[in-house]
């Protein structure tokens, strides 16, 4: 065998071939180049065609494509709990109530629902002729199937706590469900807006492995069709949706992982929808062109972010010297520093506008010389020509901790670093990956202070987050926060389920974190989503945009993908 | 040489064996759990579920325990369920975002080959020209060139604002509805930034590598034989120099195999194309160990396999190598 690779007369040839390759090659190649170039710039001139206004009526049709920057993990509703997968949950399933508009529960597969008496037993009344995407009919045989599989210890799900207060379930006939809690609890009503599972598909599988985590088949006004893992997730319109179908016909979601290639991708008309970032909505969205093609929102997110102090140490035991950091700090400088003033100052755990919202607790605007006075007072005292504070030779200083991968934390820190410099206080900021920030910072309390954020829910009860009970390990009232009277008003406010009574202990609640200033409340960015302007009937809520997106239509001249 | 890749494919079993033991150990190292990031700061998780979900895991046993039951499950080419939400087969994981990046690295490593070894030949030949200042310039402005800030510029040149290629993803939309022939041109349509990009530092790198190859042999006596003996110019480099210069070409594509399978996470976050970078880049950050290991003993392989073909192509390459 000749292994001579490089052998003379094999080389000639083989150059010869390339050659010959080449000379066969190239002229295709360019050929291909161009075609392929063509093909897209005809496509793309389609696209950014101006869109006309004039007509407005109400057609079915068309599709949105909406940019997201994660994939969705598990498109089973007890199982998810990241944002994309919520996302299309909430298109693909519904719960027995939903929010409104307005954030007030309404009917969803329930029609109505009554609370007895007593707050301890509630009865939903089921919708009737609802069916599930594969045909079979939705009764409370479904209902009960998703209770019992939220209290089963094998159901993986982080939300089994509320469903295991129940006491005792029953479905007396197949649209009649009626839940009895040991105890009046008012977070209770919001647990039965999680998607209810088909009992038909499930009952007896499985739930970990079964095909529907990745092909839901629900009763809402979207049906799944593709999942392209990593790409995109494809759903269309439920024409026997009980809540009449929606008008558009397709709903697409597309995974950006990247948001200014998400922004990029939008520009070109690759997406219908997306969420700005604060730069892009206030620097690079204001050109007439991008008017012409997209309507802007902006209303307060559900979300608040917080420096919150590690109360095991010392230092911060001293509630003078919490509230001396919060007069430091400008939170109005933060929010136009960071949100480039595309959001509002916090003064609590509640959104500003909902119910649970107390305006009248003290906000710590900006008062440096406050700050001083309060520290002066709690004795950490500037001595000679130091620029940090003293007390008993220990100096004022610490490190706060936040989580890589969020610059507006980062950036939050960095201006509070600088303000408490200015009253004395000396701050180092570590930026942490997140399993490692939780690991070895959070959960075994190693930290001073630390900025980070929660989601808003829409019930108040902030148990998990401020009860002294909830300060063990991996608990989330991680700072050790220990107020008898906060214990009591968090146990009286759960236990009430009217709203006229609950808002007085929420509102004192509110009082007592602004005056012992657990956290403090920094800010709630805002949202700031964009639509493609062909988009109608979209209505700006407190809820957002999406609570009616059923309702959004393209009138027939603008449509854009007609297939 | 039968039996010399076979004894070199032996060799691979334990040294296969200890990469796997050491990767075990170092991600088990990193601080934090998958079953941490499952309840991540939600309001309304409880802890019970992290306990539990330790247990279904085998992440209360010890850690050898867990790689022996690993390496079993592994010989029978079983690499596990994935611990993310979704807990799918890891194998399936791998594999649906496995051929979008063989295609962008291959095609990249085609490009890279087909502008970098003329490219190399021509600067070492005209050394010191214009020409090969030029490229050198050229070749350092790419290789310095942060690849994330061009492609950000390139994309909003030719994708936003000429609407010349597609911003980013891999096919268009409305793909399914396209004839054979149009959904290869899509995907090609759709190819040109990523592989442009994922190409031009390899370019840089590559044309210097074959420059200095060049410069190398051109200086060797036989060369100076090849030229005494009055062969034309065109002869003595294309055929007696260039054969020589291309010989560590063999060591570097050995090495590139294991290369084709990996992918960078801010290149595909960026062109937004489900590759295996972003695939390993989550399994990390979610602390997914059987998604991480499953990866890493392929790019193990990978890189054995890639470093076996390399020796033996030398071997068949470079009769030198081969009688020693």
């Amino acid at each position: 065998m000749k292994l001579d690779f490089f052998n003379i007369d094999t080389t000639k040839d083989a150059l010869k071939l390339l050659h010959r390759l080449l000379s066969l090659l190239v002229p295709r190649l360019v050929l291909i180049l161009f075609l392929t170039l063509s093909v897209g710039a005809c496509r793309e001139h389609r696209l950014v065609a101006v869109e006309s206004d004039t007509d407005t009526a109400i057609a079915y049709g068309d599709t949105i494509i909406m940019g997201t920057i994660g994939d969705a993990t598990n498109l089973l509703a007890p199982l998810a709990s990241d944002a994309s997968s919520s996302a299309i949950i909430g298109h693909v399933y519904n719960g027995l109530i939903r929010y409104d508009k307005d954030m007030q529960f309404e009917g969803d597969l329930a029609e109505s629902w009554d609370v007895s008496a007593d707050g301890r037993e509630i009865t939903f009344h089921l919708r009737r002729g609802v069916t599930w995407h594969d045909g079979e009919p939705f009764t409370a045989a479904d209902v009960m199937f998703t209770y019992r599989l939220m209290i089963d210890p094998k159901t993986p799900t982080a939300y089994a706590d509320r469903y295991k207060q129940v006491e005792h379930a029953s479905a007396p006939d197949p649209y009649t469900f009626k839940v009895r809690y040991a105890e009046p609890l008012a977070p209770a009503l919001v647990s039965w807006a999680m998607g209810i599972c088909p009992a038909h598909l499930l009952e007896g599988e499985d739930i970990t492995t079964s095909p529907l985590a990745r092909n839901p088949i629900g009763t809402g006004p979207f049906r799944f069709v593709k999942w392209e893992p990593g790409e995109k997730i494809v759903l269309e319109r439920n024409e026997d949706y009980f809540g009449g179908a929606p008008y558009v016909k397709r709903v697409v979601y597309r995974i950006v992982p990247d948001t200014t290639t998400m922004f990029l991708e939008l520009q070109s008309g690759g997406l219908d929808y997306m969420g700005l970032t604060p730069l892009q909505y206030a620097r690079q969205t204001d050109s007439p062109a991008f008017m012409r093609r997209f309507n802007k929102f902006r209303y307060p997110a559900f979300v608040y972010t917080y420096m919150g102090y590690n109360l095991r140490k010392p230092m911060f035991q001293d509630k003078r010297v919490r509230q001396a950091i919060s007069y430091a700090i400008d939170k109005q400088e933060i929010v136009d520093g960071v949100l480039l003033g595309l959001g509002q100052p916090a003064t609590g755990p509640y959104k500003p506008g909902s119910w649970p919202y107390n305006p009248e607790v003290q906000s710590y605007s900006y008062a440096p010389d406050k700050a001083r006075a309060l520290l002066d007072a709690a004795g950490w005292e500037i001595t000679g020509t130091d620029k940090v504070r003293q007390k008993e030779g220990e100096k004022l200083a610490f490190t706060i901790v936040t989580n890589q991968g969020n610059d507006q934390r980062i950036k939050a820190g960095e201006i509070i670093q600088r303000r408490l410099q200015e009253v004395g206080i000396e701050v180092k900021l570590r930026v942490i990956e997140w399993a490692s920030f939780l690991k070895e910072f959070i959960h075994p309390g190693n930290f001073d202070a630390t900025i980070l954020g929660w989601t808003i829910p829409v019930d108040p009860d902030g148990y998990n987050i401020w009860h002294s009970s909830k300060t063990g390990a991996q608990e989330l009232n991680f700072i050790a926060y220990r107020n008898p009277v906060v214990d009591e008003l968090l146990e009286q406010g759960r236990r009430v389920i009217d709203i006229e009574q609950r808002k007085p202990i929420y509102d004192r609640l509110q009082q007592i974190l602004a005056d012992d200033v657990p956290y403090t409340f920094l800010y709630v960015p805002d949202s700031l989503p964009v639509v493609a302007r062909r988009f109608h009937g979209i209505e700006e809520a407190p809820a957002g945009i999406m609570h009616n997106f059923e309702k959004w239509y393209v009138p027939q001249s603008q449509q854009k993908y007609k297939r | 040489m039968l039996i010399y890749i076979f004894k070199k494919l032996t060799q691979m079993v334990p040294l296969l064996l200890g990469i796997t033991l050491i990767s075990f150990m170092v991600i088990h190292l990193a601080p934090g759990e998958p079953t941490d990031l499952q309840t991540e700061m939600n309001p309304e998780a409880s802890t019970e579920l992290k306990e539990r979900l330790r247990t279904e895991y085998g992440l209360d046993k010890p850690l050898l325990v867990q790689y022996t039951t690993w390496v079993k499950r592994l010989v029978q080419l079983d690499f596990g369920r994935s611990f993310s939400q979704d807990r799918r087969p890891v194998w399936d994981k791998i594999i649906e975002r496995l051929p979008i990046t063989l295609l962008i690295n291959l095609l990249s490593m085609g490009l890279i080959i087909v502008t970098a070894v003329p490219l190399g030949i021509a600067a070492a030949v005209n050394r010191d020209s214009w020409f090969d200042r030029i490229a050198t310039l050229l070749v350092f402005i790419g290789f310095a060139a942060p690849s994330f800030w061009l492609a950000l510029l390139l994309m909003d040149w030719l994708g936003v604002y000429l609407g010349i290629v597609p911003v980013s993803g891999v096919k268009s939309f409305g793909y399914e509805y396209l004839s054979g022939i149009e959904q290869v041109l899509d995907v090609g349509h759709h190819l040109i930034l990523p592989v442009f990009i994922s190409a031009v530092g390899g370019v840089a790198g590559f044309s210097r590598y074959m420059r200095s190859n060049m410069l190398e042999v051109i200086r060797q006596d036989y060369i100076l034989t090849a030229r005494a003996k009055g062969l034309s110019e065109r002869v003595v480099i294309g055929k007696h120099a260039l054969r020589n210069a291309l010989l560590p070409l063999i060591t570097i594509l050995g090495l590139a195999v294991p290369g084709l399978i990996g992918g960078s996470v801010i290149f595909e976050s960026i062109f937004a194309i489900p590759g295996m970078g972003k695939l390993f880049y989550d399994g990390v950050m979610m602390r997914d160990y059987p998604l991480i290991m499953g990866i890493l003993v392929i790019g193990a392989a990978m890189t054995l396999v890639g470093n076996m073909l390399a020796d033996v192509g030398y071997a068949l390459a470079d009769p030198r190598i081969r009688r020693r």
